[in-house]
């Protein structure tokens, strides 16, 4: 594909407010999760909880699109002067040559839960003033950010459960290619919901205490929000050696379970064959991983397969959500953001909670921080119904 | 196609060609022999509707699912199953089943579809809103613009039960797939020629208005549910004639489409 620039990004999660924050909390190895006290549920289970969103009501224009999901999504547009830069860019192309391309899992669902809370006794109706396209539906956050933004490209959710931003990237660039537009704001946001929290329960996939990725006893994933956004162009003739770069995208389908990935990580190493193959890369070029790596026993072993028969096991990786929790469908867009961070700092993060790794895992999965010049990094995304996609970010110079 | 009165494509062809003829019935989803048997068991509605129109779309192109890229699109997925869950989680003991869970991603038609075939290929699901229609064209005509020879774009929605219908009138369930190659490609693989409409599709960006239908029945359809927002491009299909049709997208953006109609063709998608 052709190289895409990274020309501005941001991210929000539990480790902070913004690129600075995010990479402070990485440097410090300081992770987000806390016994879950979230709205009215009663798990056994640690989330990484933005704090806060409570008090930040959406401006009045846009009232209607009032839910958590679409709060977070404000509060990260603010970080970063994401949003000025944004504007300022849609300046030079026209609001109409900008596109939006958002992933979320969940949208804001949260607030049809509640409003079942309080439906009325004889009639079921639901509470007045309850809006299902502009909160709930998956599109709500797109159309919130594209009109947030004062942007008139064409906009689409993706919406493929925990690889939905990561394949917003890759969506949006072939927008760029096939012409459409000339930029993209691409990202991912998803927040806390029961429908998760319950779901992930009932699938016996949440850990009772911090998820410990790679940890020989690890059992399960945490639930993490986050929200994360980048402007992507096509990469101008002269960049500066520090810009960021998305050399490829690779995406595949596992073909096998709704909510297992295969075993051997089939899915799971096409799309980082075919991300490498779309940027003209040799996996000896790939300097770290970040993985998938959610902490569940099937999807750490899976991904470990997958990243050994490519890579071996000498490529240093590790899993960022021992600090973030599983942000979901925002995952793939926080940890593209995460992963230019480590390439612009030069710091491979550790992996968070793991004690002791598991010895039928043989990957180099850092548990230490590591500061090292990158010039290549890949970011895997897994979903359910087997949708898979990595994504391949790379220093300029 | 599969929708109220539009049991496939060949009657939808007839009922776009000769409005006078259509009759709308309640949508009556097939069931799926293709899913292996555990999975049939769990997939709800949308996934059944879903299926039931890409495989007539791959069958009548006669290509191979296994080997097709495709793009789902919908409106809100499964609505039955999110108004189960969200009963669920508002009682009690917020005992939710666990395929209940799985089938609630957006994804699920989609991920059902790559099992059933066994297709490894990228497939992803979108969502406008109402525009889902326009997005999923927008998706797969830019994949094939990046390089896929040949495309499974498969549009569907299904009527929320009560208390979200009243929020989302969703007129009935409706599905449309359409197999979409790149020209040079689409001679070269992918088809069998008698099968395919040999229509080429061009795709612009317009503020005009969108095309309705002139029938009353069809164009009810057309407002209310979103992927019968497809209906005017079928109609051309239908008519094996080209010309240029807008359908909606964005609240302010809609897509015009231009149909290039090859005369020796017959009609089919």
């Amino acid at each position: 594909m052709t190289p895409l620039l990274l020309m501005h990004y941001t991210a929000t999660s539990g480790l902070g407010r913004g690129c600075a924050a995010t990479l402070a909390a990485l440097e410090a190895g300081r992770g987000a999760l806390r016994p879950c006290r979230f709205d009215t549920a009663v798990l056994n289970t640690e989330v990484a909880e933005i704090d806060g969103l409570e008090q930040l009501p959406l401006p009045a224009p846009l009232q209607a699109y009032d839910c958590r999901n679409n709060r977070l999504a404000q509060l990260t547009l603010e970080q970063d002067a994401f949003d000025a830069r944004v504007r300022d860019r849609a300046g030079h192309w026209g609001a109409r040559r900008v596109g939006v391309v958002i992933g979320t899992s969940t949208s804001g669902i949260l607030q049809t839960e509640i409003a079942y809370r309080r439906r009325d006794p004889h009639t079921g109706a639901l509470p007045p003033g309850f809006d299902y396209g502009r909160t709930h539906n998956a599109f709500s956050v797109t159309d919130f950010v594209r009109r947030r933004l004062g942007l008139a490209g064409p906009a689409v959710t993706v919406c493929t459960a925990c690889s939905s931003s990561a394949k917003a990237f890759a969506a949006a660039g072939r927008m760029i290619s096939a012409g459409l537009i000339d930029a993209a704001v691409v990202g991912g946001v998803d927040s806390l919901c029961l429908t998760t929290l319950y779901g992930f329960q009932s699938l016996q996939l949440t850990a009772p205490g911090p998820c410990r990725p790679f940890d020989a006893q690890r059992d399960g994933l945490s639930i993490g929000e986050a929200a994360a956004f980048a402007l992507l162009e096509r990469t101008p003739d002269s960049v500066d050696a520090a810009d960021i770069l998305l050399l490829g995208a690779g995406e595949s389908s596992d073909a096998h379970h709704m909510s297992s990935p295969h075993p051997d990580g089939r899915g799971a190493a096409s799309a980082m064959r075919a991300a490498l193959a779309a940027a003209h890369t040799a996996p000896e070029a790939i300097d770290y991983i970040n993985l998938h790596g959610t902490g569940t026993p099937s999807n750490d072993s899976a991904e470990s397969r997958a990243v050994g028969a490519i890579f071996g096991s000498s490529t240093p990786c590790s899993s960022t959500k021992g600090a973030t929790g599983h942000t979901l469908g925002a995952a793939g867009a926080l940890e593209a953001v995460i992963s230019a961070l480590a390439l612009q700092a030069g710091l491979m993060p550790g992996g968070l909670n793991t004690r002791r790794l598991d010895p039928s895992l043989p990957l180099n999965y850092l548990l230490q921080n590591r500061h090292m010049r990158l010039s290549r990094v890949l970011s895997n995304s897994f979903g359910f119904g087997g949708a898979n996609c990595a994504l391949l970010l790379a220093r300029a110079g | 196609m599969l929708g109220p009165g539009l049991a496939g494509w060949p009657a939808c062809a007839a009922a776009l060609r000769s409005p006078s003829t259509y009759r709308r019935t309640g949508t009556v989803i097939p069931e799926l022999a293709v899913l292996p048997p555990a999975e049939r068991r769990r997939a709800g509605r949308v996934v059944r509707v879903a299926l039931a129109v890409g495989a007539e779309a791959v069958a009548d192109a006669c290509a191979d699912a296994r080997c097709l890229p495709s793009v789902f699109t919908s409106s809100g997925g499964d609505g039955d199953n999110c108004h189960l869950l969200c009963e669920t989680l508002a009682g009690a003991q917020r005992l939710i089943s666990p395929t209940r869970f799985h089938n609630s991603v957006h994804n699920a038609a989609a991920g059902y579809w790559s099992i059933a075939y066994g297709c490894t290929q990228p497939c992803t699901a979108l969502c406008a809103h109402d525009g889902s229609f326009g997005a999923g064209l927008l998706e797969a005509l830019s994949q094939l613009a990046c390089g896929a020879e040949t495309m499974l774009l498969v549009s569907y929605d299904l009527d929320y039960p009560p208390p979200l219908r009243s929020h989302r009138p969703i007129g009935d369930a409706c599905a449309v797939a359409l197999l979409l190659s790149r020209t040079e490609a689409a001679t070269a693989s992918g088809g069998h020629p008698s099968a395919r409409t040999g229509a080429r599709l061009r795709v612009d960006f317009t503020d005009a208005a969108a095309t309705g239908l002139a029938d009353g029945a069809l164009e009810s359809l057309r407002r209310e549910i979103p992927a019968a927002r497809a209906l005017p491009l079928l109609a051309l299909l239908a008519a094996g004639r080209g010309g240029r049709v807008v359908l909606d997208y964005l609240e302010d953006m809609r897509l015009e489409i231009h149909v290039d109609a090859e005369p020796a063709a017959e009609a089919g998608a």
